[in-house]
């Protein structure tokens, strides 16, 4: 029995969606149109309850189409924001669209530390590794030796890898997915609204205008997708391939692709996916594989429960409420030494 | 022999590791507490232990008491505690000729008169001092000695001690009783460490027994109470009256308290202050940066929250952006800027009035905003209730700007209640009728606060042009146009909600003094003095900013000149300059990183008048 019955219609608004044709967006535009109803039972909450404040960027338009509440922020600061509302309203359900420029260059201090923090925003990272508004500069995220507008000779900087980002500053929830794959993007935003902390969801989408196909030798199509990356789910084993023939192992202290019945492994060798284990050890290198010496993990590769920062701000009011003599500003102004003049 | 004074200026020196603003602190609260009026100026170095012995690590502490009402914390002193020579060095010209200077003679060693950079081994000669009341007690060892029982103390703790043995001969001198130290030290220390709340209380009454056994001065001297009006008082400084005036705010608005700063010189109290009281809701967010400060309390107002942000000049600068963001999105916001010495980090404890024009236009685009300052520390109460009122009620942003000088100064203030106070009543939208649109206004040009969680009022907003109406993205060029009109008639209206501008001294005549902010004591006492001369002056002092108060151009033209003072370089001036160009504004400004003395502005003043 379903409470709201919304439909993906419930979310989607009357603006003409303003993204390029073709762009990875559109499709995560989709899934969370798509996700928000079972969100909005599995949280009970009402649209009005829900809130997208997003950042600058081609992602960051994303709050323009969603019939919710939406707060289009400023270069960089949509997390901060994020936290403040949160923050002072802890009822809501609070998302964040940015993508990575916004949240690892111009943005990355406020990323790391609502991470730290473990507020409970879902944030999810558009990442094209391009700035697409700008017309085609490199990111923090741009493969190393890339062409761009900025780097007529290729950039000579070492890339961000989100997760590790993520995973580096304890974050509590870190899943991947990939724009064509609405079905798993769908699935790892409603999980990750159900975490209590924060959440990221790294969207590796296309930008067919300034980057296309960063992430085709990987991502292209379901065929390439089922070889070259690996969908993780807690408490499973590690396995991919059309046939589900390869899994990873840890030998000599790092990961290892092997395939099941080749060279003596078999399946009992494979490493089962624990998503709730607190040590980042093993969820850094999930996070970190990059094709082609590994397939690229998809799915929810960390899910740990903490406490998060808005339960605990409540804890704290009520904890100092309870033993405190001071309830009203006439309490205050009267507490400590005073005297009366007659 | 009791000698009755009208009021007196005391200075506490030494190092900044020595407790003088604490010893400063309890004669001052003493003094408050015996009904004199008082007015502090802790004046202390950045370094929080700057090289010992030396003239840049003195910290000092200000304060002026007496019998009448005291606007400002005084120029030059009485008396001064030196507790080393450097103490004596950095304070010598901040003496009254009469002055009696009390030096602790076992600092009076090679080594320190070394660190200090006298040239010969007799600083009271150095210095001129010869003909001063010179008194020079062994501090340290009298310390030493009146702890040499005291179980399980090494000398670093005893001789730390010794702060309280000047305030003892202080207290002594002065006929003020040691109780208010005693009841001070047990709940300082009392709970935790009972010996050390007890080695200090002996090394007070130590000080003070020893002044009266020792008749260490010919005299002794007495402040009567200050007649003041009826009712509850305490002693309150200008950061501790800001956060209380928005927690005031918050209960009558009904909206809740949120803070998201980061810490900064001399604005940290604030936030400090606004973390203990989650009693009252009150939420705090110490946050990443300053950027993230402002940025956490736009997301509270988003969310219904009276949100607020604190910061120094260099901090204010970081969140320019951030501002330009509350201005588009028209949501109720209040930026403190506890003014210092600039530019970049200039001087974090000194006091600077020059982020004026920062306030008022440093932000990109055509970004009108209201721009408030407090005159006092007790005005920083009313004027943070009164940026919480307009913030809330008009849907602004409002800067209000204090300084260093308000900040940490401290005063006697008579509890308000709360009652007194304007309501506040913040225009939320309470439902939704057909379609929503979210920029509509009402006759002040204020659009309606529709808060998440509120059914149909759903709607996006942000930093692109929006919809005059509906708030949706236009690149319309009349639409822009019209939307940079109204934001600015929008702030130009809040103008008729401002309290009415006062004129203190003649309705008329050769000179009208114009001020604002933290200056108000140092000329209110100028300005008394000009008058008790005879001259014929008055002062003026703005505490709006913008939009200007109305009736400001009748007022500045009843006067033959007009003299604006300020700590900067001529801020207010140049803006009163573009709004009244018909009124020549003379200026009278300082940059020291220090507050006015009385004595120069009055002879300043004198030169305009006919006498």
């Amino acid at each position: 029995m379903t409470k709201y019955n919304y439909t993906y219609a419930d979310f989607k608004n009357d603006q003409q969606v303003k993204w390029c044709p073709g762009c990875g967006d559109h499709a995560m535009l989709n899934a969370v149109q798509r996700a928000l109803p079972d969100v909005a039972e599995a949280l009970d909450l009402p649209r009005e309850k829900f809130v997208f404040v997003s950042g600058i960027g081609c992602s960051s338009r994303f709050i323009y189409y969603m019939r919710t509440f939406g707060f289009h922020t400023i270069h960089g600061r949509a997390a901060a924001v994020a936290t403040g509302i949160k923050t002072a309203r802890p009822d809501l359900s609070v998302w964040v669209c940015t993508g990575d420029g916004d949240s690892l260059a111009i943005g990355g201090n406020h990323f790391i530390h609502a991470i730290r923090r473990n507020i409970d925003l879902n944030l999810v990272l558009f990442n094209n590794e391009i700035y697409g508004l700008t017309k085609g500069q490199y990111s923090p995220t741009t493969k190393l030796g890339k062409v761009t507008k900025t780097s007529p000779y290729g950039t000579i900087e070492q890339p961000f890898n989100p997760g590790e980002l993520v995973i580096g500053a304890k974050g509590s929830f870190f899943a991947r997915t990939i724009d064509a794959d609405v079905a798993l993007s769908k699935e790892l935003l409603v999980a990750a609204a159900q975490h209590k902390g924060m959440s990221v969801v790294e969207a590796l989408v296309n930008c067919v205008i300034f980057n296309n196909r960063t992430h085709a030798d990987f991502a292209a199509d379901k065929a390439t997708r089922a070889e070259r990356t690996i969908h993780l789910r807690h408490g499973e084993k590690m396995l991919f391939g059309a046939n589900l023939d390869k899994g990873l192992i840890f030998e000599d202290m790092q990961l290892k692709v092997v395939t099941i019945g080749e060279g003596g492994y078999t399946i009992d060798d494979v490493l089962t996916h624990d998503a709730h284990r607190r040590d980042t050890t093993l969820h850094t290198m999930l996070a970190a594989m990059r094709y082609p010496d590994y397939p690229v993990a998809v799915g929810i590769i960390r899910d740990v429960e903490e406490p998060t920062y808005e339960a605990k701000v409540e804890e704290q009011i009520a904890e100092v409420t309870s033993h405190s003599s001071i309830h009203s500003v006439s309490d205050l102004l009267h507490s400590g030494d005073t005297w009366e003049v007659r | 022999m009791k000698q009755q004074l009208h009021d007196v200026v005391i200075r506490f020196s030494g190092d900044s590791g020595d407790g003088m603003q604490l010893t400063g602190t309890l004669f001052s609260e003493t003094s408050a507490l015996a009904g004199n009026d008082i007015s502090t100026f802790p004046d202390y170095p950045a370094e929080i232990r700057a090289p010992q012995g030396t003239v840049a690590g003195v910290s000092g502490f200000q304060v002026h008491f007496g019998s009448g009402r005291i606007t400002s914390p005084g120029d030059y002193c009485d008396v001064l505690v030196a507790m080393n020579p450097a103490a004596l060095k950095a304070n010598r010209k901040w003496l009254k000729t009469d002055a009696t200077v009390i030096l602790d003679a076992d600092s009076v060693t090679a080594d320190n008169l070394t660190k200090a950079e006298f040239s010969s081994d007799d600083p009271i000669a150095e210095l001129g001092l010869d003909g001063y009341n010179i008194v020079m007690p062994h501090i340290t060892s009298l310390t030493r000695t009146a702890l040499a029982e005291q179980a399980g103390m090494d000398r670093k703790s005893i001789d730390k001690c010794k702060n309280m043995f000047a305030l003892g001969i202080i207290l002594y001198m002065y006929n003020c009783s040691t109780e208010h130290g005693h009841q001070f030290l047990d709940k300082k220390f009392g709970k935790k460490a009972p010996a050390l709340a007890e080695a200090n209380r002996l090394v007070l009454d130590g000080g003070y027994n020893y002044a009266a056994n020792n008749h260490l001065f010919a005299n002794t001297y007495f402040v009567a109470p200050a007649p003041q009006k009826s009712g509850t008082y305490r002693s309150i400084n200008g950061n501790v009256a800001t956060a209380w005036g928005f927690i005031a705010a918050s209960e009558r608005s009904g909206r809740p308290l949120f803070c998201g700063s980061y810490p900064i010189t001399p604005a940290t109290v604030i936030l400090e202050e606004l973390a203990k009281h989650k009693s009252l809701g009150v939420k705090s967010v110490q946050a990443e940066d300053e950027i993230a400060g402002i940025c956490t309390a736009i997301g509270a107002a988003y969310g219904g929250s009276l949100a607020i942000t604190t910061t120094s000049g260099p901090g204010l600068s970081l969140k320019s952006e951030a501002l330009g963001l509350a201005v588009m999105a028209e949501l109720p916001l209040v930026v403190v800027d506890v003014q210092r010495g600039g530019p970049s980090t200039g001087l974090p404890t000194k006091t600077e009035q020059s982020d004026l024009l920062q306030a008022l236009h440093g932000r990109n685009g055509e970004c009108p905003l209201v721009v408030l300052a407090a005159a006092s520390p007790g005005d920083c109460f009313d004027k943070a209730y009164l940026a919480a009122k307009i913030a809330l009620e008009h849907m602004t942003p409002v800067v209000l700007l204090t300084d260093g000088f308000i900040a940490n100064g401290s005063e006697p203030w008579r509890i308000p209640d709360i009652a007194d106070y304007a309501a506040i009543t913040p225009p939320i939208v309470e439902s939704a009728e057909g379609d929503f649109m979210p920029y509509k206004r009402d006759e002040r040009l204020v659009r309606g606060w529709a808060l998440p969680g509120t059914a149909g009022l759903e709607h996006r907003i942000g930093g692109l042009e929006k919809h005059a109406l509906r708030g949706t993205i236009s690149y319309d060029p009349d639409n822009h146009a019209e939307m940079v009109r109204l934001r600015a008639e929008k702030v130009r209206r809040v103008a008729d909600y401002l309290p009415e501008l006062q004129v203190e001294g003649d309705a008329e005549g050769d000179l009208l003094v114009v001020s604002w902010g933290g200056t108000y004591g140092h000329v209110t006492a100028a300005v008394e003095g000009a008058r008790e001369r005879g001259a014929s002056i008055a002062h003026c002092h703005i505490s709006a900013l913008n939009p200007l108060p109305h009736g400001l151009g009748e007022i500045l033209a009843r006067y033959r000149h007009v003299v604006v003072c300020e700590l900067n370089e001529g801020q207010l001036a140049y803006h009163l300059r573009q709004q009244f160009p018909s009124i020549t504004f003379n200026q009278y400004n300082k940059c020291e990183g220090q507050p006015f003395t009385t004595s120069e502005l009055l002879d300043h003043f004198m030169l305009y008048t006919n006498r």
